[in-house]
């Protein structure tokens, strides 16, 4: 089943232009991360898909519009759209009781039970709770409605590294179950590594880089080598060197650069990037590529 | 991006959970919701209340006292009678700034503490929420301002009567009216004059808070200002103003301020349901009122936090 489903977003503020034409397809039970820098259009891209602003293009949200049908939509559609838009002043109790009123789909003793985990007090005031606290229980909240997709738009940013880890913790072990969908994006993308099962890179409104984990793993490898070794290395045209110790790291896209993992294998260990080396690298060449075209 | 299934999903679980709520249980707990944010709007008039009470229990003290001092049964029906009047008309008072202040952070509020992104991640409709948040000054702070009122005039009819019998006077002059009818006619001119009457101003306020991105008060009296000072300039009238003024304070058009008979305890001598629902300054009113709120709903679709 097919839970998202774009051709041409587009969205522009004025001239400035945040969604430029995006094509998008995400099937159910995938843990998507779109991940981009500042300003790449991600947040935007985000709130067309959750109905929170109007768009051009085609859009469809588990076979709804969104931006017509938010509300039915947010049925079977969780988000948490940054951190701490809880209202601070409910008591925790009350977002339990105002969840429960509105969700058809609200597990009440499911959401208690996370609850017991934390050392949130049901008495305390939303802003008497820690950030880490806060998003505890936004999380708690979220994790205990059936939804299909689940969206995620920054939601550790300003939490220390123990919050965030059990962030994810919980949300694998406990929530995604394979029927449902996750979408995410953030910048703390070592977090994510090993969460996701599909990777979308996006710069200035566009897509630059789609693809599945395992496509990730096959396609692109990085390895380091020594300073003799460098032009040999370089003649193999990578598509990204960075220096590291007095050592360059070379990072190689099978697919584009007609190398295979033998040759490169000759020359040093192979590895499979890390996301954020792989953003460098994407990005990098994005960037100089419209550059290029500007000049 | 195309992402083939996961070959290890499980069979899709179609989670057909039946979504069968009432319709109204969104609106139910939107109105709740408001409550809980904005718990002046019952704890305002409990105070005014409270703080009534006591300046009514000084001068019930002294009850007896100037009871014997005036022989003319006519006065003292007026010095019984005017506390409860003074009461009322406080409520009324109190109503008006309550419905003000809740109306101008009404759509403004949740912009601006972010909170917004919150409510929208739920399965409510930006008309559910606006609807719930209109039904703020235009059913509850009326229902509230009444009770209070019926409660706290009950106190003092007890309180009276306590206190003229234990000094050996008749309690005849408290009795004259049926305290049930009081309490009805009451709740008719609260919900006339002081809800239906002044809703454009309430509505008018929503739609400001739901567009303004600060000062949401100043940017509801700019037009008003710069329209009621233009006719000041072009025809040197005030009629404008006057309007804005009149629905405010909730007087209808015909009721005379100037007039003895317009105390809160006398709204059938000018406002008959037949009177108030014959003025077409009302139903133009309720009109302004809908599209106010029409554009309220749709504006909220637009909105994110400030």
């Amino acid at each position: 089943m097919t839970v998202i489903e774009a051709r041409g977003l587009r969205k522009a503020f004025g001239t400035n232009v945040a969604v430029d034409g995006i094509d998008l397809r995400v099937e159910e039970g995938r843990i998507l991360g779109l991940i981009g820098p500042n300003g790449a259009g991600k947040s935007t891209a985000i709130n067309a898909i959750l109905g929170l602003t109007s768009y051009q293009g085609e859009l469809r949200v588990l076979g709804r519009d969104p931006w017509s049908e938010r509300d039915e939509l947010m049925r079977d559609v969780c988000f948490i759209a940054d951190v701490a838009v809880l209202p601070r002043w409910m008591r925790v109790s009350q977002a339990l009781d105002y969840v429960a009123g509105v969700h058809p789909r609200f597990d009440r003793a499911k959401a208690e039970g996370f609850l017991g985990k934390t050392d949130i007090r049901r008495s305390s005031k939303i802003q008497e709770l820690s950030k880490g606290m806060v998003t505890q229980l936004h999380l708690a909240l979220i994790m205990a409605i059936d939804a299909k997709l689940l969206v995620l738009d920054e939601p550790t940013l300003g939490l220390d590294i123990l919050y965030r880890k059990q962030f994810y913790d919980s949300l694998l072990n406990d929530y995604f179950d394979r029927s449902r969908t996750i979408v995410v994006t953030t910048h703390q993308v070592e977090d994510i590594e090993h969460v996701l099962t599909d990777l979308m890179f996006i710069n200035r409104g566009r897509i630059v880089l789609s693809c599945s984990m395992e496509e990730l793993e096959s396609r692109y490898l990085e390895v380091t080598v020594r300073p003799e070794q460098l032009s040999e290395a370089r003649a193999l045209k990578p598509m990204h060197e960075r220096q590291i110790l007095g050592r360059s790291i070379l990072l190689f896209d099978l697919k584009v650069d007609h190398v295979d993992r033998q040759q490169l294998a000759a020359l040093s260990e192979v590895r499979t990037p890390s996301i954020s080396d792989l953003f460098v690298a994407v990005m990098g060449n994005h960037t100089s590529q419209l550059q290029g075209v500007s000049r | 991006m195309n992402t083939q299934p996961n070959p290890v999903a499980e069979p899709i679980s179609v989670a057909t959970a039946p979504a069968s709520t009432l319709p109204t249980r969104p609106f139910y707990w939107s109105v709740r919701r408001e409550l809980s944010e904005n718990r002046f709007v019952y704890l305002a008039p409990l105070g005014v209340a409270a703080v009534f009470l006591l300046g009514f229990l000084i001068t019930t003290i002294h009850l007896p006292g100037k009871m014997h001092d005036v022989w003319i049964g006519v006065h003292r029906t007026d010095l019984v009678a005017t506390p409860y009047d003074i009461m009322a008309g406080l409520m009324m008072l109190t109503t008006m700034v309550v419905n003000v202040f809740y109306c101008a952070d009404a759509l403004y509020g949740e912009r601006r503490d972010r909170s917004i992104l919150f409510w929208k991640s739920l399965p409510v409709s930006d008309r559910t929420t606006v609807l719930a948040k209109a039904t703020i000054p235009l059913v509850i702070v009326p229902l509230v301002a009444w009770a209070t009122t019926i409660a706290l005039q009950w106190i003092m009819l007890m309180l009276n009567s306590a206190v003229l019998l234990a000094s050996g006077m008749s309690v005849s002059v408290l009795w004259t009216q049926s305290f049930f009818r009081m309490s009805l006619l009451l709740l008719y001119h609260l919900f006339t004059a002081h809800t239906l009457w002044p809703a454009p101003v309430y509505c008018w306020l929503l739609l400001v808070s739901g567009w303004a991105r600060r000062a949401t008060l100043l940017w509801a009296a700019l037009p008003v200002i710069a329209i009621g000072g233009l006719e000041a300039i072009v025809f040197h009238s005030w009629h404008f103003a006057a309007l804005v003024g009149t629905r405010l304070i909730g007087a209808a058009p015909e009721i005379d301020l100037r007039s003895p008979d317009t105390l809160p305890t006398n709204p059938m001598t000018h406002m008959t349901p037949g009177n108030f629902l014959s003025t077409p300054g009302l139903w133009i009113g309720l009109a302004f009122c809908g599209i106010c709120l029409a554009a309220a709903v749709r504006l909220r679709r637009y909105q994110g936090p400030i």
